[in-house]
């Protein structure tokens, strides 16, 4: 899709906005395809030759509509039987932001879906339909947002013209649910009463809900502020890659490469390297364009360091005074996805940051109930099944709460017989 | 960038995003390729290498799956870029496959040798036992892609399964892989079109000619201009002409039409593209045009 079509033809500053990408989530029926494709047709993101086979298909499947369920649905079984398959990402662009949607479906496979789209999402959007009010799906939605800590809920009650746009109606979605997520760790949740089929409080500001006074939908994404959700104070610089050029030029160039995971970095900075413990200071901070004077999350670079020490992938340069655990336990929650179950004893591989080493899953201290949040003894996880475990890796992890750094605190387990991705994990204690 | 607020552009997130997926894979695999096609999107993936390896050399060579219908423009662009990099080109040729009899040559006016270069894409991958292949395809382009992954596993017949793709979480990729299967990589899943553009704007990159206006010798077919040339058959009715016109995408002569466009500089494309009604790949390929799902298919048995 080309986004740039939502500038009305205006040429867009070569510079431009940040990126905020968001994650949407639901079942087929509450109207979040709709709601995507609004956005879409609305911001202008959606072109001739798309909305041209949006219509076609429509027709040919006897909609009755201009179904704009069908943007989205990419493959051929999705098509043919009106299910979505998977995390689709659509784009679209506004002179303030380039957005980003990681779109999964509500049905089988829900929970890993769901986790894959918003692990990386800044922002999740929850679909209620406003004649069903708060359910199950709905629950499990926001409990899910808060486990992988996504700064910023919006709520989107929906189909608001099915219940004549009732503020009343809207009151009590958004009582029960605050109610809800107080039980939770969400930071900031906003609420906004919709209709994707007629686009009210989606792009444009609805006429029929003088009573509602806060901004419609797009207009939240674009002016939430998503900046300081980084951690910008705890330095950690995952080594990915060791640049040694040994040419003539460049012959005792010594660069480790990396994107910053936390903190802000400044020639002359004192940093520890992990798991040795040895001291050093940075020298420069490189990248292709030249030498920078800081380098902070999410930024590609190159660190070189005053001291040769001998530093590899797998290692972390990180802030002396305050450094994360070098440990080989773990207390984590982890969100299983692989078809058999996950039981104690279990040997898989543990892929965190750039370090990938063995794993044992040494006890699995409960499962939670998604729908109650009770915790629930169990012998094992089944698929899509979120419990707590203790781990035991093979090597030190240099790992951090992921209440304090989402990528130091994250990590995947691997299947070693047939190299699936069978969970994500987040880490609550190490030691 | 904006040094008091810590605060990145959306072009330096996706760039910073791409830089850390090529050193994954160049850190993960023992012997990655990356796919060029002279193309736009190959073009910022040199520039994307050069970014995540200087003042190293690429940890591995550069391939182009020449099918022989190549713009002469493009394969001139080509060798002087490679030279100017100092990297290693391999060259994959589709006339080589099919003089071995690998494949066999569509006739007709129709001919194309889009769908050959699926076998020759395999072989060289299997005859120098790459394991994974770095490609400048983007979610934007096509519905297929939109579902695909970052790291996208391909089997020992290099076919991608939709259905069994790896959940991708955080950016912890997994590639992990048996003998004979390898892994395409898309360090540019979530560009589009436009940040394609505007980057190149922005590092002030080269690209071939034939993205700017140029007069051309052209003729209309299926409601898009192609280029007259040796390697396509007129159809009764058809009459060449002469156009002021620019092409989005770069494939072969054969599947790849040409806009109308009086653009002959960077501010100007980019302006054309933020403007345009219409996607890349629905005005300019015919390839993708042969059924509803002709990318889902392709992509299935091999393809970029």
């Amino acid at each position: 899709m080309t986004p740039g079509a939502a500038t009305n033809g205006h040429a867009l500053r070569t510079r431009t906005s940040e990126l905020l990408r968001f994650a949407t989530a639901g079942s087929v029926d509450d109207g979040k395809s709709t709601l995507i494709g609004r956005l879409l047709h609305d911001s202008k993101a959606i072109l001739e030759d798309q909305l041209e086979h949006v219509i076609r298909t429509s027709e040919r499947r006897g909609d009755g509509y201009v179904n704009l369920a069908l943007l989205t649905d990419g493959l051929r079984a999705e098509r043919e039987q009106g299910i979505t398959i998977d995390v689709a990402y659509r784009y679209f662009q506004t002179p303030r932001r380039k957005f980003v949607i990681a779109d999964t479906p509500g049905h089988e496979q829900y929970t890993r879906n769901m986790v894959t789209g918003a692990s990386t999402a800044d922002v999740s959007i929850i679909l209620v339909d406003a004649r069903k009010g708060v359910i199950e799906q709905t629950r499990r939605h926001a409990y899910i947002a808060s486990l992988l800590r996504i700064p910023h809920l919006v709520v989107c009650v929906n189909k608001m013209d099915l219940v004549e746009y009732d503020e009343a109606v809207f009151e009590q979605i958004v009582e029960e649910l605050t109610d809800w997520t107080a039980r939770l760790d969400i930071s900031d949740i906003s609420f906004i009463p919709i209709s994707a089929l007629h686009g009210d409080n989606v792009v444009e500001r609805s006429l029929q809900m003088a009573w509602y006074d806060g901004p419609p939908l797009l207009y939240h994404l674009e002016h939430v502020v998503i900046a300081p959700d980084r951690n910008l104070t705890d330095i950690r610089f995952p080594v990915q890659w060791v640049i040694r050029p040994n040419s003539e030029e460049h012959h005792d160039y010594r660069g480790y490469a990396g994107q910053v995971a936390g903190g802000v970095l400044h020639p002359g900075d004192e940093v520890m390297v992990l798991p040795s413990g040895q001291r050093t200071r940075v020298s420069a901070i490189d990248t292709f364009k030249g030498s920078v004077d800081s380098a902070f999350p999410d930024m590609s670079v190159t660190v070189r360091v005053e001291d040769e020490l001998d530093i590899s992938r797998g290692d972390m340069l990180v802030e002396p005074d305050d450094p994360p655990a070098a440990a080989r336990e773990l207390e984590a929650m982890v969100c299983w996805m692989g078809s058999d179950p996950l039981r104690p004893g279990a040997r898989l591989v543990i892929k965190h940051t750039t370090r990938t080493t063995r794993a044992r899953l040494e006890d699995l201290d409960y499962r939670v109930d998604v729908n109650t949040l009770e915790h629930l003894p169990a012998d094992e996880l089944a698929l899509n099944e979120i419990g707590r475990v203790r781990i035991r890796t093979g090597s030190p992890l240099i790992v951090d709460p992921y209440a304090r750094n989402r990528t130091t605190g994250s990590f995947i387990l691997i299947d070693e017989a047939t190299n699936d991705t069978v969970a994500a994990g987040m880490v609550l204690a190490a030691r | 960038m904006n040094p008091l607020h810590y605060e990145l552009s959306h072009l330096e997130t996706l760039e910073a995003e791409a830089i850390h997926i090529f050193r994954e894979v160049a850190a993960e695999f023992e012997r990655p390729v990356l796919l060029f096609s002279g193309g736009k999107d190959s073009l910022v993936l040199l520039r994307l290498a050069e970014k995540a390896f200087r003042p190293g050399r690429f940890p591995f060579p550069i391939m182009h799956v020449d099918t022989g219908h190549n713009f002469p423009e493009v394969l001139e662009f080509r060798d002087r870029l490679i030279a100017e990099l100092g990297e290693r080109l391999i060259v994959a040729s589709v006339q080589e496959s099919i003089d071995r009899g690998r494949v066999v040559e569509e006739t007709g006016p129709r001919a194309s040798r889009n769908r050959l270069q699926i076998v020759t894409l395999l072989d060289a991958i299997a005859e120098h036992g790459f394991d994974a292949a770095f490609g400048g395809a983007r979610r934007d382009e096509e519905r297929a892609r939109a579902k695909e992954r970052v790291f996208s596993f391909r089997d020992d017949f290099g076919q991608w399964e939709p259905k069994r793709q790896r959940p991708e979480i955080w950016s912890l990729y997994n590639g992990r892989i048996r003998k004979g299967e390898h892994v395409r990589v898309f360090p540019l899943s979530n560009w589009t079109e436009l940040d394609v553009w505007q980057y190149i704007a922005q590092e002030r990159l080269e690209v071939p000619s034939i993205y700017y206006a140029h007069t051309r010798q052209v003729f209309e077919r299926d409601g898009m201009l192609y280029a007259l040339s040796p390697h396509v058959q007129l159809i009764e009715g058809e009459e060449p002409f002469e156009a002021s016109v620019r092409y989005r995408t770069v494939g072969d002569m054969t599947c790849t039409g040409a806009v109308r466009s009086l653009a002959t500089t960077l501010p100007e494309v980019v302006s054309e593209i933020a403007a345009t009604r219409v996607t890349e790949r629905g005005e300019t390929r015919a390839d993708d045009r042969v059924t509803e799902a002709a990318m889902e298919d392709r992509k299935r048995e091999g393809y970029f």
